[in-house]
């Protein structure tokens, strides 16, 4: 017994090992950041006043809103509909629980522009409205902060969904059953015992949606609505000011590291590890006659709303075009695009997922704060709009060229920008936060008892990260696989700046149409780029499908109180 | 049995996985040979396969290009420094290419073939660019809401108060924005252009792009509104009954405004003398392929337009001849002007 206490050799590099390699993955994601941060150290001061002066503040009020906005509306729509599908049965229930991953798919650029082109004056919706109740007649305001928010909660919902629905699955679920079954009401149990454990989380999942509302600046522009992402950009391409813009840039980092202190707050101190291995999970009630029904109902709209609908529109925009033109449907080089998409998600979501489970595993192994310092700056990057970390791996990619050169080591030209390791790299700069999060909320999940006695009884960290971590965490690593997976594929800025010659995706493609104002011409490939989405997101929930299985077929049913 | 299939075919997919990324990375590494070839950077998207395809095929020169939004590709230009592989950067509107020539993309160009085909107002007075096509930014209006007597013909007047909440106009974020203002303040100087743009603000709905503005211009929403012709062009070819006219904005006066979409050669550009033969193919014999799938008018005086635009909106109307590198310029000065006003 006294054994243990005594550490071998390997023993202590292994502990050494992790934090390092947490640092060596904050070290990359923060170079390119630092790169442009640099212009921080001589502020334009009569910039930023003009701006102050002028659109800023009404851009800090806006950004607010919509934050807070988007992150009430997913969690409503994320948190019950996996409640829903979750603690109960009902007609379709079952196929409602992957569907509802499904608008996950859909880029919010799409989805915003698909809802002007329906709901606003021009659309069919207000011309028939006009056409029933006269020329007059008030609809609400489309082009509207309001409706953005509406959007992107729509898009977005899933990222709370699903880390919600793998915790009440993986863990809260049983302990609710027991709270059940020693005589809490449904409200008190929720209140007390799954809330608490699913916050975790909720909050990762938050996180996520906040930062991509964040940065984007695409779909905003479609409603109006100014945020400080859209002022960097303004700032950018107005008034060709590089450093002013980066300077602004860091006014959206302030905003996402506000995001990541809240997420630690909502996070919570306490670890809500459970005891149990294999969690027996949530068992349904079942829903009866109107009820049962308007569950069915409420699901639906979210599927038709968020995915139906859009997807079928897409279609027969392409239809149409395809009707109209004599060219082919497909470009000859379709199936490049294709693969070029595929390649560049695969590599993304392995790199990514890959290092945020070594960044988990040693902010688990090493008790220093310091290694909870490195795994906070890996999320730095996806705080960065997409283009602003292109431009700094460019400058990192060339400055260490310059280094390698100096002593001997000059790397080939064409690796040095515009390659495709580079690419790779500045994906996974931008990727790694929704990554970690998934993998982290998991691995919260996992009791640090079980951690410490494990490593008690002699197990080395490698074998307790494979043998009792990534089991227990398993459904929370392949959820950040696919959450990886899917945001690269929809990425579109980095892949437009750092591609080599002759890559190009699905997504530039959409975008090389797009930015031409030809919708219709791109409805194929935005269609394609939701289908290309739906082979992760179908992955995911067959697995998902797998577990409820394995969970019914136990037939583990308490009585009712 | 059972634990054994899902594990076996889960390590092919890693091979196969592993097989295409080794191929990818290994093709794109080793691009380049002996072949001659030209590489282009192009913040304009469109018809640039067929012009490129036409020009290989008459000078047996490849080229490869690479699309992309024109600020980032600068930038990209000026982080690759020495290492770029550009020789050729294309982008739309005057004011990126006075900011390229600012931040040294270009190296100027020597060439009498383009001094002789592109208008002097059309190109940077030293040689670093030279524009290819012409988009002009005028006023389009539905003929059903608006009475042949009240059709605007000025910038300036659709700042009055008649067109008040019956205006949509594009966002301040947009170049084609940015510019026109910028020749506002060149014509009429700082405060009357803040004026003009104020009654803008004031009378507008502010949309995300060219094509909205259009279709909510037919579908009533607005009167009239400001374009690029070629939008309106456009959706005129799939709909010859599209229900919004043009008009030439401002032909008792200055002329409509012009805007280019044009190029130069990098600096590091490994082979000038390609990419200097490549522009000028474009400037001339290239003129049409470039310029006509896309319904822009060519900058060579010498070249026709294109059929749609040269019947329907006609060829002789006059354009204001203010120097692209002038209101390129004062890209920034408009920028700051539409945020005091609080044009959006």
């Amino acid at each position: 017994m006294i054994d243990r206490v005594r550490l071998g050799i390997g023993d202590r590099l292994s502990l050494i090992g992790w934090p390092v390699a947490a640092w060596l993955a904050a070290l990359l994601v923060v170079a390119p950041v630092a790169f442009l941060a640099t212009s921080l150290l001589d502020p334009n001061l009569e910039v930023w006043r003009q701006q102050w002066d002028t659109r800023l503040p009404g851009q800090l009020y806006e950004t607010v809103v919509l934050l807070v906005g988007v992150s009430i509306g997913t969690l409503v729509m994320g948190c019950g509909l996996a409640w829903l599908t979750s603690a109960y049965r009902f007609p379709g229930s079952r196929t409602f629980g992957w569907m509802l991953i499904a608008p996950l798919a859909m880029p919010s650029y799409v989805l915003g522009f698909l809802t002007l082109s329906v709901f606003g004056y021009a659309g069919p919706v207000q011309s028939t409205w006009r056409s029933v109740l006269g020329e007059n007649a008030w609809f609400p305001p489309v082009r509207s902060l309001t409706v953005a928010i509406l959007v992107f909660s729509t898009v977005l919902f899933p990222y709370v969904y699903l880390l919600a629905r793998a915790a009440l699955r993986d863990q809260a679920g049983s302990s609710y059953e027991v709270a059940r079954s020693l005589g809490a009401g449904p409200i008190e149990a929720a209140r007390r015992v799954v809330i608490p454990l699913l916050r975790p989380a909720i909050a990762a999942g938050t996180a996520v949606v906040m930062m991509e509302t964040l940065t984007d600046f695409a779909t905003v522009q479609y409603f109006g609505v100014d945020t400080v992402s859209v002022g960097v950009f303004r700032i950018w391409r107005g008034t060709f000011d590089r450093d002013a813009a980066s300077e602004f840039a860091t006014l959206v980092l302030v905003f996402a590291l506000l995001v990541i202190g809240l997420e630690r707050v909502l996070r919570g101190r306490a670890r809500y590890g459970q005891a149990a291995g294999e969690a027996a999970g949530i068992s349904p009630r079942r829903l009866r006659g109107a009820r049962a029904w308007a569950a069915t109902a409420v699901c639906g709209s979210v599927v038709a709303l968020a995915f139906a609908a859009p997807a079928v529109r897409l279609a027969l925009w392409a239809l149409e075009e395809a009707a109209r033109s004599d060219r082919s449907l497909f470009s000859a080089r379709y199936l490049e695009f294709l693969q070029n998409s595929l390649v560049l998600a695969s590599v993304t979501a392995v790199v990514c997922v890959v290092t945020a489970w070594l960044v988990a595993n040693a902010r688990r192994f090493g008790s220093s704060s310091a290694t909870g310092v490195a795994a906070r700056l890996t999320a730095v990057g996806y705080a960065v709009p997409g283009p602003v970390v292109a431009i700094g791996v460019i400058l990192a990619v060339v400055a260490l060229d310059g280094a390698l050169e100096a002593i001997g080591l000059g790397l080939p030209g064409a690796l040095a920008t515009g390659s495709f390791l580079a690419l790779a790299y500045a994906y996974a700069v931008r990727l790694l936060a929704p990554g970690l999060n998934a993998v982290e909320s998991g691995l919260d999940q996992v009791p640090v008892d079980m951690t410490s006695t494990a490593r008690s009884l002699g197990r080395r960290p490698g074998a307790v990260a494979a043998h009792i971590h990534l089991p227990l965490a398993r459904t929370s690593v392949v959820t950040a696989l696919v959450l990886v997976a899917v945001d690269a594929l929809k990425e579109l800025p980095i892949v437009l700046l750092l591609r080599p010659f002759g890559f190009d995706t699905l997504s530039v493609w959409t975008y090389n149409l797009a930015s031409e104002s030809r919708f219709e011409q791109a409805a194929l490939p935005a269609l394609s780029i939701v289908a290309v989405a739906l082979i992760p997101v179908t992955m995911l929930s067959r697995q998902i499908s797998r577990r409820e299985a394995a969970v019914t077929d136990q037939e583990w049913r308490p009585g009712h109180g | 049995m059972r634990s054994r299939t899902p594990v076996s075919r889960r390590s092919s997919w890693w091979w196969l996985l592993a097989a295409t990324v080794t191929a990818a990375v290994v093709s794109t590494s080793c691009s380049g040979g002996d072949d001659q070839v030209v590489r282009v950077y192009s913040g304009r998207h469109y018809d640039l396969e067929q012009a490129f395809e036409q020009f290989s095929e008459e000078t047996g020169v490849s080229i490869e290009f690479l699309t992309g939004s024109d600020a980032e590709l600068r930038e990209r230009i000026e982080a690759e420094g020495e290492e770029t592989q550009a020789d050729v950067y294309l982008t739309v509107d005057a004011g990126n290419l006075a900011t390229a020539v600012e931040r040294g993309v270009f190296a100027p160009l020597d060439s009498e073939v383009l001094d002789r085909a592109v208008p002097a107002s059309l190109r940077d007075p030293d040689g670093n660019w030279y524009g290819l096509t012409i988009r002009a930014r005028t006023i389009v209006y539905n003929p059903d809401a608006v009475a042949p007597d009240e059709v605007p013909v000025t910038y300036e007047e659709l700042a009055e108060s008649r067109w008040e909440g019956r205006l949509c106009l594009r966002n301040s974020s947009n170049v084609y924005t940015q510019s026109l203002v910028a020749s506002l303040i060149s014509h009429h100087g700082r405060d009357r252009a803040a004026e003009i743009v104020a009654g803008w603000a004031e009378n507008a709905e502010i949309m995300a792009n060219d094509v909205l503005i259009l279709e909510s211009i037919a579908a009533g929403e607005c009167d009239a509104g400001i374009v690029n012709h070629y939008y309106l062009a456009r959706l005129l070819e799939d709909d010859p009954d599209f229900p919004v006219e043009l008009v030439w904005a401002n032909q008792d006066g200055r002329g409509v405004h012009v805007n280019i979409s044009g190029g130069g050669v990098t600096r590091y550009a490994d082979d000038p003398d390609l990419a200097q033969q490549l522009l000028e193919w474009l400037a001339t014999d290239g003129q049409s392929a470039f310029v006509d799938g896309n319904h822009e008018y060519p900058v060579n005086p010498e070249v026709q337009p294109e059929p749609l635009i040269r019947d329907t909106f006609g060829v002789e109307f006059k354009r204001d001849d203010l120097e692209a590198s002038t209101f390129g310029a004062l890209n920034p000065e408009g920028v700051r002007l539409m945020d005091e006003v609080g044009y959006r």
